[in-house]
């Protein structure tokens, strides 16, 4: 995976969880085109349309709190998030979205930062973030080797089966 | 060092770990549910190895859509059935076991100073036998089926330190809702949380799996306290053997993170309001909040202690016209229990509906679902928009005594002023 993300901003507030991301009703679903249908739509039911184009979502203070559905980090992805830069993450949500080679960022002070429809740059693997609409930068800790290589990989089960089949 | 430490300076062949630093753990146990493990099937099979690291350590329990709600459901179970039969997996269907968060330690896969990974964000509830547990998701349990390992950072620990008694019908749920309301539902976020404290220490194990159930919804990584008699009792008979508890104490020198002092002497009972989980008042306060569903059960308050409570309150009761009570013990040992203990009859009698062991309303996927408009009272852990059903519900959290109470008058009710009027 391109560690070079450049694609719009949504913007949203602390404490997304889970249900909001993808509600309990639909985790019977398995196709995650299915599940993307859904995504965010407790909160904005247009979200799967405005995605679709690629997009970065923009989080406040503990997102994807709450359930450890990988469900939800799935339904993002493939509504056509890119990437999700927030003030920070619950655990769960963070370590799922890396292990289905979903990239998330830590970064203080972005949700002022930032406004829907900004337009940004995020190299990941560098820990820098640009928002070219106000020129504001931003450059974050980087991800531990390890990480970056799940990422690059383009998740947990490729970069597994890389490292087994080398042993 | 503090018990979370120990437990992973052990499982990852270290003589002493640190906040911050990565390990490499090995894991004693791992579960999946009927929810999260198909995807785990999915991606175990993409990794392309045939057996599971330690089939005696996978455990599969069906209990959020069970039994089958819809052809989609059944055909998640089936493809768990089918796994489980596959690798020769521990499996509890329908039937024979009931909520996973209740049947693990029931059945005997928790032992204290072991590390348990599942995938259902309430796997920190065994922290309550002194385990280090953590939720996971699909894609790392697949990844832990087949290598038994784990990394994890170490977290800082917050003490959280509980001195006082229980006024009557105040419960270990008061104490947990209060801690969250304090702490705020990101205040424990990446951390370690450890209960501690004379209050924890005379505590029974129902109420301290509440306390570590809940340790997620401030965002920490596990709840934990240390184990003691009170463990081996409930433990004695459902595992083979018990460590010795002197090498899971924290150190005297321990660092913590920092400490928070609690005092339950005079706390009231407790809710958390719609629609986040620190949005905490006591019910006494909250003024006239009408309810059109009362739900006792979940991994948080579905076991027998909680039972018996919600039994005193409803005793010779009637839960009022246009509300519907639903009661759900957590697993089919605690059904039977009630069972033989009166319980049943008590809430049949009353008007409530006793349902069969599962997780029912609390996610929203299965019964017990809500309309647009309608509020719930209930025992469970999230009360997130839309969690129960319609984005338009409200849900209320607090502990059983409340909820029972409410259901007899139809609104957020103090069980303690239900007491002095009957």
């Amino acid at each position: 995976m391109n560690s070079k993300i450049k694609a719009p901003a949504i913007k949203f507030g602390n404490n997304i969880d889970t249900d909001v991301i993808l509600p309990g009703k639909y985790l019977i679903l398995v196709d995650p085109c299915e599940l993307a249908k859904h995504a965010l739509e407790s909160i904005d039911t247009t979200f799967p349309d405005k995605a679709k184009k690629g997009i970065i979502i923009i989080g406040g203070k503990n997102f994807g709190c709450g359930s450890s559905r990988e469900q939800a980090p799935l339904a993002l992805k493939y509504s056509g998030v890119k990437c999700v830069v927030a003030e920070s993450f619950a655990r769960i949500f963070f370590r799922n979205a890396i292990n289905i080679g979903l990239p998330v960022i830590e970064c203080k002070g972005i949700s002022t930062a930032v406004e829907t429809g900004d337009e940004l740059a995020v190299d990941f693997e560098a820990g820098k973030i640009e928002n070219i609409s106000n020129g504001k930068k931003f450059q974050v800790q980087k991800l531990p080797p390890f990480i970056l290589e799940i990422l690059a990989d383009g998740g947990l089960i490729e970069n597994l089966r890389r490292r087994m089949n080398k042993k | 060092m503090n018990i979370t430490e120990k437990i992973l300076a052990k499982a990852s062949g270290k003589k002493a770990v640190q906040p911050g630093e990565i390990v490499d753990a090995n894991v004693d146990m791992v579960m999946v549910h009927d929810l999260t493990g198909p995807l785990a099937v999915e991606a175990f099979k993409k990794i392309g190895i045939q057996k599971v690291w330690d089939n005696k350590k996978v455990v599969v329990i069906l209990d959020h859509q069970v039994p089958a709600e819809s052809v989609k459901a059944a055909e998640l179970h089936k493809t768990m059935r089918q796994f489980a039969k596959d690798q020769n997996l521990r499996i509890y269907d329908v039937g024979k076991g009931g909520i996973c968060h209740q049947v693990m330690p029931e059945k005997g896969h928790v032992t204290p100073g072991t590390v348990i990974v599942g995938a259902d964000s309430h796997t920190c509830t065994y922290g309550a036998f002194g385990a280090f547990a953590t939720g996971i998701g699909s894609t790392e349990a697949a990844a832990v089926f087949a290598t038994g390992k784990i990394w994890f950072k170490v977290p800082p620990t917050i003490k959280i330190n509980v001195k006082g008694n229980f006024q009557n019908y105040v419960t270990p749920k008061d104490l947990i809702l209060s801690i969250i309301g304090k702490m705020g539902v990101d205040g424990a976020i990446y951390k370690s949380t450890e209960f501690t404290g004379p209050t924890i220490k005379k505590m029974c194990i129902a109420g301290r799996m509440t306390l570590c159930n809940m340790a997620v919804e401030m965002g920490a990584k596990n709840g934990i306290i240390e184990p003691d008699e009170i463990t081996s009792k409930f433990l004695e008979g459902r595992v083979k053997s018990l460590p010795n508890f002197e090498a899971l104490k924290s150190d005297k020198d321990a660092v913590y993170e920092r400490t928070v002092e609690f005092d339950v002497s005079k706390m009231e009972p407790q809710v958390a309001c719609p629609s986040s989980v620190d949005n905490v008042k006591p019910v006494s306060e909250i003024g006239n909040i009408p309810i059109e569903q009362a739900f006792i059960g979940s991994c948080t308050n579905g076991r027998i202690e909680d039972l018996r409570l919600a039994a005193e309150v409803l005793k010779g009761k009637h839960v009022k016209d246009g509300v519907r009570a639903l009661i759900i013990p957590a697993s089919q040992e605690v059904y039977r229990q009630a069972l033989n203990e009166g319980l049943l009859e008590i809430f049949t009698d009353a008007g409530a509906i006793v349902c069969g062991s599962a997780c029912g309303p609390c996610l929203g996927g299965h019964i017990g679902l809500l309309a647009a408009g309608e509020s719930c009272v209930s025992t469970s852990n999230r009360n997130f928009i839309g969690r129960m059903g319609s984005t338009q519900s409200s849900v209320y959290l607090a502990s059983p005594a409340t909820v029972a109470a409410s259901a007899i008058t139809g609104k957020l009710t103090d069980p303690t002023t239900l007491e002095t009027k009957a």
